[in-house]
């Protein structure tokens, strides 16, 4: 059942996917892991986008059946599921930019890879970025921005960092539709990634995950 | 003339179009007195140059050079987003400035702001602008939502204008929400029973939400007022303005305005054959859209703003399923009328590159962003005339000298022949006024044919 479950997600059925799920949970299977079997369709669609064989609409809907699964299942559970995390990061389009299409695959990316994710949202003042490092305590940081004026605002953030004394305790990583190594450089950030895709290898090289 | 412009075959039309451009009117329908006869001779050099690279039938004198900016001239000018949405005679003055500074061989007129007064009035919710949702230093962004519900397809495959009148309209203009009580206008038909379509313009919701829409009428004729001799005056000057129009791909249409990203693309899996039927719906109304604007511009070439097609939204399959058919139906029925489709394929094109060369011979430009231009001059060369890929970080913290090394490049690999239009990839904001200096002084220089 769970491995039907699995496929059904990881293939986009959804009505099958939904109606395993709720045979599942009415079948009295144990929550937890029917969470599980969500979660290792999860993985495989990430692979199937970093091979190329999956896009944006894969993501999504895939991302709405976790969620619609997730809401069956929470009734039954006792207790929060607990996954392995290899790290955590904060992540957020910077500020005076509300465009959240690319952040959103990043985050899709690193969920699935086993991150823990803190998610500004979008148009992020740098202040926000600080605090939450304060608090989240996260090892990675990620700045997203579609416009040009993105550019002086990941600058602007970075500085705010390295300013409130949390620039060595953060790596920071940024990304978006017109970001360069040039960028990159600009705004004094450690790393910039083309896709989704780098952005997951530069965390997880980052906190040391295989 | 002889000919009514019925039986004009696509060739004649395009060449009747470009005729009109070169041939500028003033208001009043005369001819357009330009300031000097230097500045005549440069307008209808600028135009034969961008003609030229178009037709791929002559090669020009040198690469057209046309940088396309989003909110330049505003930062260029020194002013802000806010202001120049809701001062109209400074929008005037900045676009002015950046035209005689930069002297491109074609600009895109200064009705980009909009005004800002009039979406307040209208209480317009698809874009959040300065001191709506943005600070006054940044430019509009779009908020997507979902202004077409999931189970609205039929409504909209039935009747698509009826559905943008009266369930968008008063979705996406909070001062117009009173509009969902209108009729539907087939009922109208016979003295009996005509008056029952009047009675909900006699409620007050419906009276005010006509007042805001006078008001807005206004506001936009104010606007039109200051910005609307823009054009005529930059043509007095020598310089043309390149839109005759715009309009958009079936899948934008739907995924950027009704349905948002998510929507569309959960539509593509839970309901594909509604989203197909709905984009052969809008088809000939986009075609009508840009032919429209085009014979009464009297300008060939239609602006098409392509955004959830480049590389990494779709698969190929998708993209042959669900994109490219009815964008490629609309870019026809835009070449049957003789205009000239200006798709702008933000991103990457790279691997759409073979799927859209499936156009006739001179008839496109492609604005190409991050798409290899080697490949793309290789395999569209010969159909399409090119134009971008300056691309935007090099413009904002690259050297003049690396601009310049960039555009040398350039030039000699997508404009070999022709064929090619030198600007930005995609549209810029604040970038470095020396850096697109040295774009325009290069495209000039290495662009010349000899």
């Amino acid at each position: 059942m769970s491995k039907k479950l699995v496929d059904a997600i990881a293939d986009m059925r959804e009505a099958d996917a939904l109606r395993l799920a709720k045979e599942m949970v009415e079948g009295g299977s144990d929550p937890l892991a029917i969470l599980g079997a969500a979660r290792e369709a999860m993985g495989i669609v990430g692979h199937r986008y970093e091979e190329g064989t999956y896009f944006l609409p894969e993501l999504i809907l895939a991302g709405v059946m976790l969620n619609q699964i997730a809401e069956m299942v929470k009734p039954k559970l006792a207790k929060a599921a607990e996954v392995e995390r290899h790290g955590k990061v904060v992540i957020g389009t910077v500020q005076g930019d509300i465009h959240d299409i690319g952040k959103d695959i990043v985050v899709f990316m690193l969920d699935v890879n086993g991150f823990d994710i803190l998610d500004l949202g979008v148009d992020v003042p740098p202040e926000k970025f600080v605090e939450a490092i304060k608090d989240f305590k996260p090892q990675v940081v990620g700045l997203s921005g579609f416009l040009t004026l993105a550019f002086d605002a990941m600058k602007d953030t970075v500085e705010a960092i390295k300013k409130a004394g949390q620039r060595d305790k953060v790596k920071i990583m940024i990304g978006g539709g017109q970001i360069s190594e040039e960028i990159r450089k600009y705004t004094g950030a450690d790393a910039y990634g083309k896709d989704a895709m780098v952005g997951v290898s530069l965390a997880k090289e980052w906190v040391g995950a295989k | 003339m002889g000919k009514e412009w019925g039986e004009l075959s696509p060739d004649e039309k395009q060449e009747a179009l470009f005729q009109r451009w070169l041939s500028p009117k003033d208001p009043g329908g005369n001819d357009l007195k330009f300031q000097s006869p230097e500045a005549e001779k440069s307008y209808k050099e600028r135009i034969t140059r961008i003609k030229d690279a178009i037709q791929l039938k002559k090669r020009p004198d040198r690469v057209p050079v046309c940088p396309l900016p989003s909110m330049f001239p505003v930062f260029y000018s020194g002013m802000t987003n806010q202001e120049v949405m809701y001062d109209y005679d400074k929008c005037y003055q900045a676009w002015k400035k950046f035209v005689l500074d930069f002297e491109p061989d074609a600009h895109m007129g200064c009705a980009g702001p909009g005004p800002g007064r009039f979406f307040e009035i209208l209480d317009y919710k698809l874009y959040a602008w300065p001191g709506h949702g943005v600070s006054p230093q940044h430019s509009y962004q779009c908020l997507e939502g979902e202004y077409m519900k999931a189970d609205e397809y039929d409504a909209l495959i039935q009747d698509p204008s009826g559905f943008f009148s009266n369930v968008y309209l008063p979705r996406v203009f909070g001062a117009l929400q009173p509009f969902q009580m209108l009729p539907l206008l087939p009922g109208i038909l016979e003295m009996y029973g005509v008056a029952f379509n009047f009675i909900p313009y006699g409620l007050p919701p419906v009276q005010g939400a006509l007042n805001a829409l006078m008001e807005a009428g206004n506001e936009a004729l104010k606007w039109a007022g200051a910005v609307g001799g823009f054009d005529g005056e930059m043509a007095t000057l020598g310089f043309p303005q390149i839109l005759g129009g715009f309009t958009k791909a079936p899948f934008d249409t739907i995924g950027d305005t009704l349905r948002g990203t998510k929507g569309i693309m959960l539509d593509m899996y839970r309901q594909p054959d509604k989203l197909l039927q709905a984009m052969d719906a809008l088809t000939p109304l986009m075609i009508k859209m840009g032919v429209g604007a085009a014979l009464m511009n009297g300008k060939p070439l239609i602006f098409m703003p392509l955004h959830k097609g480049a590389d990494g939204f779709l698969s190929d399959e998708q993209f042959k399923t669900f994109y490219w058919p009815t964008l490629r139906k609309v870019m026809m029925g835009l070449i049957e009328a003789g205009c000239v489709p200006l798709p702008a394929a933000e991103g990457g094109y790279n691997s759409r590159l073979e799927v859209i060369k499936d156009l006739p011979k001179g008839k496109t430009l492609w604005m190409f962003d991050q798409t290899d231009m080697a490949r793309a001059k290789k395999i569209l060369g010969d159909t399409s005339c090119m134009l971008g890929n300056v691309p935007l970080d090099l413009l904002s913290v690259g050297t003049p000298q690396q601009v310049k090394e960039y555009v040398k490049k350039l030039v000699q690999t997508a404009g070999k022949g022709g064929g090619f239009i030198l600007a930005n990839g995609a549209f810029f904001d604040n970038v470095k006024a020396e850096n697109l200096k040295a774009m325009m002084e290069a495209g000039r220089e290495y662009g010349a044919y000899r």
